[in-house]
C-alpha cells in the first residue's frame, strides 16, 4: 500500500480517551466518531485534518481503553495510516482489524516534522520525507498480520472461515 | 520446556506446541466478554462477518455496566440493541438492571472466570482475572466478535516480566499501592506486549481481591496480562463462587523471563498517581496543598468489599468536607448488600457520602460524578488521563481507598494517618 499526506505531529502516550473521549462512545458510526477525533486533545482538533493526512506520534500511541472506536474515529476523520514510535497492543490489533495501517518507526519518528509531507510505501518498507527526498526504512508487517490485512481484515477472515465450515 | 504462567495457560488452550515467546498461536477461549460501550460494535462486526450464531451461548458475558443505569437516549439505544441480540441468541449471561455490576468485579463473583481460563473481553481491564490465575486480556470489539463467533482467537505468546514483592506490607499500604509503585517504576509502556507475573511472600499473603486490584492495572503499564499463580486461596475463592474442578497452577521453576524486578515493600508508604498519567507516582505525603472537589471510591480496581471496608474504617465517625462530593459505588449488587449488612453503608451515609449504584460511571467520565473545568478528584479508579473524568481542564489523582476517604474528609489529598 502507498500513502502520501501532511503530517500532524503528536507526543508520547496519546491515550484512547484523547483519541475519542468516552462521552462520544454512544455510537459506532465512523463519520460521527470521525467528527470528534482527538477531541480529548482539543475539541476542534479534527478541523485541521484533510482527508489523507497522517498522524505521526511518539511512544505507546493508543494506550488505555480497548475501545475500537479509536481507530474508527481516525478512519472516520479521513486518515488511513498512523506512524508512531510504538503502539499500545490493543490499539495495534484493533487498527489492523479495521484496516487502519500502522507504521512503527522507533526513534526515527523524531526526524519527521509537523506539517511536512511524507510518502509511505508499505511493501518497500520505506517512508520518504517529500521536501528533502530522505527516506526512513521500517520493518515490514509480521507475516500473520500481513495476510490478515491482505485478506481484507478480520471481518473478511471470519466470513471466509464460516463460509468454509458451513457454520 | 519450563514455562512461564502465560505460556502454560496458553498451552492448555492451543493444539500447537508453544516453543518460544513471540510465536503466534490460536487458542480456544473459556469466556468472551463485552459491555454496553463495546458490545454494540462487536455485534455489528459479527453481523458483517455473516455469523448467524455464537459459538456457545453459555460462554459469552454481556455486562451493561458503563453508561448504566442508562444515562441518556443514545446509551439507552445501545443497551437496547445489545439486549435484543442477547434475547435472540439466548445469551445466558446477560446483565442489566438489578443483577448487574461492574464487569470485572461481577464475573469473578459469579464464578464465570477462574484459574487456568483464557478470557478475552472487549474491555481493557479484562486483565483483572489474572488475579485468579487466568490468562485474561482486553481486545477490541471486532476481535471479540470473532471470538464470539468462533470460540477462539490468536495470541502472540508474550515474553514475561517476573515481579517479586518481598518483605511485609506496612499499615495503609495495599495491592493498589504495589501496582502504582510498579507502574511508576517501569512506566506506562514498561510492559508493552508483555505479561507481568507476580511472585513473592507479599503476593502469597495478599487476598484474592487485592491480587485482582493489581492484575487490573497491568494494562496501565501496557501489559497484555498480569498473572498470579492460583494457590489454595484462589481455589477457596473459586469454590465460594460456585466453581468446581479448578486446580492450582503456577509457573515452572526455572522458566525464562525477559526481565526480573524485585522490591522490598516494607518501607513503602501509600502512593498516588498524579495527573495526567498513571506513571506519575509519588508518596501521598509529598502531595502538599492539593485541594479536591470530588472523591470516587469504586470501580473494577477498588470497588470490592475489602476496599469499602478500608474506606469505611477511615470515614467512621468523621464527616466529608463540605466542599467535597464523596461518591461511593459498590461494584456489584452482592457487594452492596454485604456493605449494607456490615453497616458500611450507614457509615458512608452518616459521613456525608453519596452512595450510588454499581456502575463504571465516573471512572471514564460517563456519568454519576463528572468534573467541571478546574475541578480535581481523587479516585480509587485506574486512569488519570487528561479529561478522563470530565472536563479537559480537570485533574484526577489515583489512590487506594483509605487515602481517597481520608482526602474526602480533609478536603485535600492526605495520608490517612494524618487526619
Amino acid at each position: 500500500m502507498r500513502y502520501k499526506g501532511k503530517v500532524h505531529k503528536l507526543g508520547d502516550h496519546i491515550d484512547t480517551d484523547a483519541i475519542i473521549p468516552a462521552k462520544y462512545l454512544v455510537t459506532y458510526d465512523p463519520a460521527e466518531l470521525g467528527r470528534k477525533c482527538m477531541a480529548g486533545l482539543a475539541e476542534d482538533w479534527v478541523d485541521r485534518v484533510r482527508p489523507g493526512d497522517i498522524i505521526v506520534a511518539g511512544r505507546n500511541f493508543g494506550c488505555g481503553s480497548s475501545r475500537e472506536h479509536a481507530p474508527v474515529a481516525i478512519l472516520g476523520a479521513g486518515m488511513r495510516v498512523v506512524v508512531a514510535h510504538s503502539f499500545a497492543r490493543i490499539f495495534y490489533r484493533n487498527a489492523f482489524n479495521r484496516g487502519l495501517m500502522l507504521i512503527e518507526l522507533g526513534d526515527a519518528v523524531d526526524r519527521i516534522a509537523d506539517g511536512e509531507e511524507i510518502a509511505i510505501d508499505t511493501e518497500a518498507g520505506l517512508l520518504t520525507l517529500c521536501s528533502s527526498g530522505r527516506t526512513i526504512a521500517f520493518p515490514k508487517l509480521p507475516g500473520f498480520i500481513d495476510r490478515l490485512v491482505q485478506g481484507g481484515g478480520l471481518i473478511a477472515y471470519v466470513k471466509n472461515r464460516l463460509a468454509h465450515s458451513g457454520a | 520446556m519450563r514455562m512461564t504462567l502465560a505460556q502454560k495457560i496458553l498451552q492448555r488452550h492451543t493444539a500447537e506446541e508453544i516453543r518460544e515467546d513471540g510465536q503466534i498461536v490460536n487458542c480456544k477461549v473459556s469466556l468472551v466478554l463485552a459491555n454496553d460501550v463495546t458490545a454494540p460494535m462487536a455485534i455489528s462486526s459479527m453481523l458483517d462477518m455473516g455469523a448467524e450464531r455464537v459459538f456457545d451461548r453459555d460462554r459469552i458475558a454481556l455486562v451493561m455496566d458503563h453508561f448504566t443505569p442508562q444515562k441518556d437516549i443514545a446509551s439507552a439505544m445501545q443497551v437496547k440493541f445489545v439486549r435484543e441480540f442477547a434475547r435472540k441468541h439466548q445469551i445466558t449471561h446477560y446483565y442489566e438492571g438489578g443483577n448487574c455490576g461492574v464487569e470485572h468485579a461481577l464475573l469473578p463473583e459469579l464464578g464465570l472466570v477462574g484459574p487456568g481460563d483464557v478470557v478475552v473481553g472487549a474491555d481493557s481491564h479484562t486483565c483483572t482475572y489474572g488475579g485468579l490465575g487466568a490468562f485474561a486480556t482486553g481486545l477490541g470489539s471486532t476481535d471479540v466478535a470473532a471470538a464470539m463467533a468462533l470460540g477462539e482467537t490468536w495470541f502472540k505468546v508474550p515474553p514475561s516480566i517476573k515481579v517479586t514483592f518481598n518483605g511485609s506490607l506496612p499499615e495503609w499500604v495495599t495491592g493498589k499501592d504495589l501496582v502504582l509503585w510498579l507502574i511508576g517504576e517501569i512506566g506506562v509502556d514498561g510492559a508493552l506486549y508483555k505479561a507481568l507475573e507476580f511472585h513473592g511472600p507479599v503476593v502469597e499473603n495478599l487476598s484474592v481481591e487485592s491480587r485482582m486490584s493489581i492484575a487490573n492495572m497491568a494494562i496501565e503499564a501496557g501489559g497484555k496480562c498480569g498473572l498470579f499463580a492460583a494457590d489454595r486461596k484462589t481455589l477457596d475463592y473459586a469454590v465460594a463462587a460456585g466453581r468446581k474442578g479448578d486446580r492450582e497452577i503456577a509457573a515452572d521453576p526455572g522458566a525464562a523471563y525477559e526481565r526480573e524486578i524485585s522490591f522490598d515493600v516494607s518501607a513503602l508508604t501509600p502512593l498516588v498517581a498524579c495527573p495526567h498519567l498513571p506513571e506519575n507516582v509519588c508518596p501521598v505525603t509529598e502531595v502538599k496543598d492539593v485541594s479536591i472537589q470530588q472523591a470516587v471510591i469504586g470501580s473494577c480496581t477498588n470497588g470490592r468489599i475489602s476496599d469499602l471496608r478500608e474506606a469505611a474504617a477511615v470515614l467512621k465517625g468523621r464527616r466529608v468536607d463540605p466542599q467535597v462530593r464523596c461518591i461511593v459505588l459498590p461494584a456489584t449488587p452482592n457487594i452492596w448488600k454485604q456493605a449494607l449488612a456490615e453497616g458500611l453503608i450507614d457509615i458512608f451515609m452518616d459521613s456525608g457520602c453519596i452512595v450510588g449504584p454499581a456502575t463504571c460511571g465516573p471512572c471514564l467520565g460517563g456519568h454519576m460524578g463528572i468534573l467541571a473545568d478546574g475541578e480535581r478528584a481523587i479516585a480509587t479508579t485506574n486512569r488519570n488521563f487528561r479529561g478522563r473524568m470530565g472536563s479537559l481542564e480537570s485533574e484526577v489523582y489515583l489512590s487506594n481507598p483509605a487515602v481517597a476517604a481520608a482526602s474526602a474528609v480533609a478536603g485535600h489529598i492526605i495520608h490517612p494517618a494524618e487526619i
